[in-house]
C-alpha cells in the first residue's frame, strides 16, 4: 500500500500484491478508460482524473459529500462548502498533500498539477470565491 | 519495439503515446521498491505470528473499581468480559444500535445508511450473506480463535487458494482468465527446468556443492514436474500438477491427454505470477477459517456474555478525567440535544483513531499527537447475490479467490453451502486503497454494485443472466467508523505508537489500531488484552 516511506506502509498481504498490481503496464493500460458516460475509473495507484471538477467527483466527495458538506456519524467529514480556512491557499495544498488526522495524503497518488487542480476547484466552488489561484510549483513548496 | 512496448491498448495517463523504455524502467523499480517494503513490513512485525499467551489471569482485590469502556466492538467487549470476570463494575457506551463494530455481517433484510445518506436494504435470499469487514481468520490469530473455543463460535475452513479459481489480466491471454493451477505449475515448472539447465551447465558449481548439485536437480524435477531430460513440457508428468486437455476416465477412450503448458514469457508479461504470493505469505496461508453462519457470530458471541453492560446509540463527545475519575459525555444518536454523563475510575477507549482524533479527551500532547497521526484506509466490498451458484455448477469452482487486475481485484466464492442447487452470493469486488477504491466510494451505492456486475462480468459471463441483487459497502462512508483501519506509517509508528499505548491518568487505548496487527480482529483483541492486563496492574496497586 505504500510507495516509498513517506506514504503509509500498512496492512496486509494481499494488499502488496494489489500494489504490485497498480504499477503493472496491464494497469496501465486501463488508465483513462471510460465507460460511457460512467465515472472514471483509474486502474492503477495513482489518479487518472485530471481536471478539478473530475478529481473532486470521484475522490473527495467520497467523504467531502457532492454539496461540499461533509457528513456526520461517529465523527464527523468537515464543509469545505464557504469555508474559511481555505482562504490560506498553503494550508489548502497541505492538507491535501500530506493528509490530516484520519485524513489520508494525497500526494503520493496525485501529481503537482493534479493537486493544484482540486485545490482550485474546491476554492472557487461550494460558496469559497478566492480569486488566487495556486499553481504546481506551489505544490512542490508543501510536499514533505 | 527499440523504445516503446507493445502492450495491446497500453496508453500512458494523459498522452497518447506508447510507454516508453523509461516508464517501463520506472515501473519495474517501483515493483522492487514494493518488494523491499514487504522486507520492512515483515522485520516490523506486521507478518509475525500471534504473541498470544492464552487466557489472562487478573488476580487481587478490585475494591469495587469500576470501568468505562468506549465501544463494543471485539476490543470493546474482550475488555468488558475480562474485567467484569476480575471483579470491576464495567459498563460500555456502543455508537451503533448493535455489537461488533467492524465485526458485521449483512443479511437479507438489514438495512445500512451510510454517510451522506444512502440507504440500503440488503436483499439477500434467506441463510445468505456477506461480510462487509473481516471474512477470514488466520490459522496463527491464536487469540481470537481461543475466544471463538470459549465462546462456542462454530468455525468451518475459509478457502484461500483454490487451484481452480482464476487469475485474470486483462490485457494478456486476449482477456481470457486463467486457472491458477496452470500459472502455478506452469511458472514452477519453468523456472525449474531453467534453474536445472544452469546446474547441469556446471553454473552454479560456485555456489552448489557436487553432493548438493544432485539433490538439487532431483528437487526441482518434484518439484517443478520435469522429465527425465529435466524438461517441463506437455506430457503427463506435468498434467499431474496442471491438470489434462482430456482427463482420463473409464472403458473405451479413456486414456488422458496432456495439455500444453503456457509459455513462461507469456506468464511474465502477464504479471500474473504476483497473484501468487496471495498463497505465499504467513497470513494468508492455509488453514483459515470463517464463522458459520457470518462473521459477526462472534460479536454475538462476546454479546450473549457482556451484552447487558452495553448502552447502545451511544455517541461519545468529551473524555474528561482528573485524579478521582473519568467522566465521558454522550449523547443518545436518537434524541442528540440531551448530553448525558457516565463515570468510572478507570476508562479503556477503543474508539477509532479516526473518530477519536475529533472528540476533546484529557490526555498528554504527547498522547494527543499519536491519536491524530494515523490515517484510516480507503476499502470497499461489495457483495453479489446470483440466480445459482454457476461458479460451482459450471466451473468446479468451490470456494476459494479469483484475482483480477480489473478494479474490482477479486471475486470471492462462498466456503460454505457447497454443491447445492439455488441462489449464492459471491464477493463481487474489494478494492483496499489505490485510486478505484476512492473512486468506488465516491460513487452512490447502486453505481457500486453495477460496475461490480459489469466489471465482473469480463471474468464470469454468466453474471449478465443471473445477477439479482448486490450491496456495496465503502468503510469511508461508514459512519461508526470514518474508514477501514488505521494506516501506521514506519515513520509515525516510531514516533507516536508507544505514546499511543501508554496508560495516561485514567485512560488507556485499545483497538487494532494500538496494535502491529493493524486491521485484522488479532490485534484488536491483543490490544485490549494487554491494556487490562496493565490497568489492572494499576488499579490493584493504587
Amino acid at each position: 500500500m505504500s510507495r516509498s516511506s513517506a506514504y503509509p506502509l500498512s496492512f496486509f498481504a494481499a494488499l502488496i500484491v494489489s500494489l504490485l498490481s497498480l504499477v503493472s503496464p496491464a494497469a496501465l493500460a486501463q488508465n483513462a478508460t471510460h465507460i460511457s458516460s460512467q465515472p472514471t475509473l483509474s486502474g492503477g495507484f495513482k489518479f487518472a482524473e485530471q481536471s478539478g471538477e473530475e478529481l473532486y467527483a470521484h475522490v473527495c466527495q467520497g467523504c467531502h459529500m457532492p454539496d461540499g458538506k461533509g457528513a456526520i456519524g461517529a465523527g464527523a467529514y468537515p464543509s469545505i462548502a464557504s469555508n474559511k480556512a481555505l482562504e490560506a491557499s498553503r494550508y489548502s495544498l497541505h492538507v491535501v498533500v500530506n493528509g490530516q488526522r484520519a485524513m489520508p495524503p494525497f500526494g503520493v497518488m496525485m501529481n503537482d498539477d493534479q493537486i493544484a487542480a482540486v485545490v482550485n476547484y474546491v476554492r472557487t466552488h461550494f460558496g469559497n470565491a478566492y480569486k488566487d489561484a495556486v499553481t504546481p510549483e506551489d505544490v512542490k513548496v508543501v510536499r514533505p | 519495439m527499440t523504445d516503446t512496448i507493445g502492450i495491446g491498448a497500453a496508453r500512458p495517463v494523459g498522452s497518447g503515446t506508447a510507454v516508453s523504455r523509461r516508464d517501463l524502467l520506472s515501473l519495474i523499480g517501483t515493483v522492487a521498491g514494493s518488494a523491499a517494503m514487504y522486507h520492512a513490513m515483515s522485520s516490523l512485525g506486521f507478518a509475525s505470528d500471534s504473541s498470544y499467551k492464552g487466557p489472562i489471569a487478573l488476580g487481587g482485590d478490585v475494591r469495587g473499581a469500576s470501568v468505562l469502556i468506549l465501544g463494543a466492538g471485539l476490543a470493546g467487549m474482550t475488555a468488558a468480559l475480562e474485567l467484569r470476570k476480575a471483579g470491576y463494575k464495567v459498563q460500555v457506551l456502543e455508537f451503533n444500535r448493535r455489537p461488533g463494530g467492524r465485526n458485521w455481517t449483512l443479511r437479507g433484510g438489514d438495512r445500512f445508511t451510510e454517510l451522506g445518506g444512502f440507504t440500503q436494504t440488503c436483499e439477500f435470499a434467506q441463510g445468505l450473506y456477506f461480510n462487509p469487514g473481516p471474512w477470514r481468520i488466520p490459522y496463527h490469530h491464536r487469540a481470537v480463535l481461543d475466544y471463538c473455543r470459549r465462546l462456542n463460535v462454530v468455525l468451518e475452513p475459509f478457502i484461500q487458494l483454490n487451484h481452480n479459481a482464476l487469475l485474470h489480466a486483462s490485457s494478456a491471454f486476449g482477456g481470457q482468465p486463467q486457472r491458477i493451477r496452470d500459472i502455478k505449475a506452469d511458472f514452477q515448472g519453468q523456472v525449474s527446468e531453467l534453474l536445472a539447465k544452469v546446474t547441469n551447465q556446471g553454473r552454479l558449481d560456485e555456489a552448489v556443492s557436487v553432493e548438493d548439485k544432485e539433490i538439487l536437480l532431483q528437487a526441482l524435477k518434484s518439484w517443478g514436474a520435469l522429465d527425465s531430460n529435466y524438461a517441463y513440457k506437455a506430457n503427463l508428468i506435468s498434467a499431474r500438477f496442471r491438470g489434462y486437455a482430456k482427463g482420463p476416465g473409464g472403458g473405451l477412450g479413456a486414456a488422458p491427454v496432456a495439455g500444453e503448458p503456457i509459455e513462461l514469457s507469456d506468464i511474465l508479461k502477464s504479471q500474473l505470477w504476483r497473484y501468487l504470493q496471495n498463497f505465499a505469505v504467513l497470513e494468508l496461508q492455509t488453514t483459515m477459517f470463517q464463522p458459520v453462519g457470518g462473521m459477526d457470530m462472534i460479536g454475538k458471541a462476546f454479546a450473549r456474555e457482556v451484552g447487558d453492560l452495553i448502552r447502545y446509540n451511544a455517541k461519545v463527545t468529551r473524555i474528561a478525567q482528573d485524579d478521582g475519575g473519568v467522566t465521558v459525555t454522550y449523547v443518545d444518536t436518537k434524541t442528540p440535544a440531551v448530553h448525558q454523563q457516565a463515570k468510572a475510575d478507570w476508562c479503556i477507549c477503543t474508539i477509532p483513531l479516526s473518530i477519536l482524533s475529533q472528540i476533546q479527551i484529557d490526555v498528554s500532547a504527547p498522547m494527543k499527537a499519536a491519536i491524530d497521526a494515523v490515517p484510516y484506509a480507503s476499502a470497499v466490498k461489495v457483495g453479489l447475490q446470483f440466480k445459482r451458484r454457476f461458479w460451482e455448477e459450471d466451473e468446479a469452482i468451490y470456494g476459494g479467490i479469483s484475482y483480477t487486475d480489473l478494479p474490482i481485484r477479486q471475486i470471492a466464492y462462498p466456503n460454505t453451502g457447497f454443491n447445492r442447487s439455488g441462489r449464492g452470493v459471491l464477493l463481487g469486488a474489494y478494492l483496499v486503497e489505490g485510486s478505484s477504491s476512492f473512486e468506488f466510494t465516491s460513487m452512490p451505492p447502486t453505481e457500486r454494485v453495477a460496475r461490480a456486475v459489469a466489471l465482473g462480468s469480463s471474468i464470469h459471463p454468466q453474471y449478465a443472466d443471473e445477477f439479482e441483487n448486490g450491496i456495496a459497502v465503502a468503510w469511508h462512508r461508514v459512519p461508526f467508523t470514518l474508514g477501514c483501519a488505521g494506516n501506521w506509517t514506519e515513520k509515525a509508528r516510531v514516533e507516536h505508537y508507544d505514546n499511543l499505548c501508554q496508560i495516561e491518568g485514567r485512560i488507556v487505548l485499545a483497538g487494532e489500531h494500538a496494535s502491529y496487527i493493524p486491521v485484522w480482529q488479532e490485534g484488536a483483541i491483543l490490544s485490549a488484552l494487554d491494556a487490562v492486563t496493565r490497568l489492572h496492574d494499576r488499579a490493584v496497586k493504587m
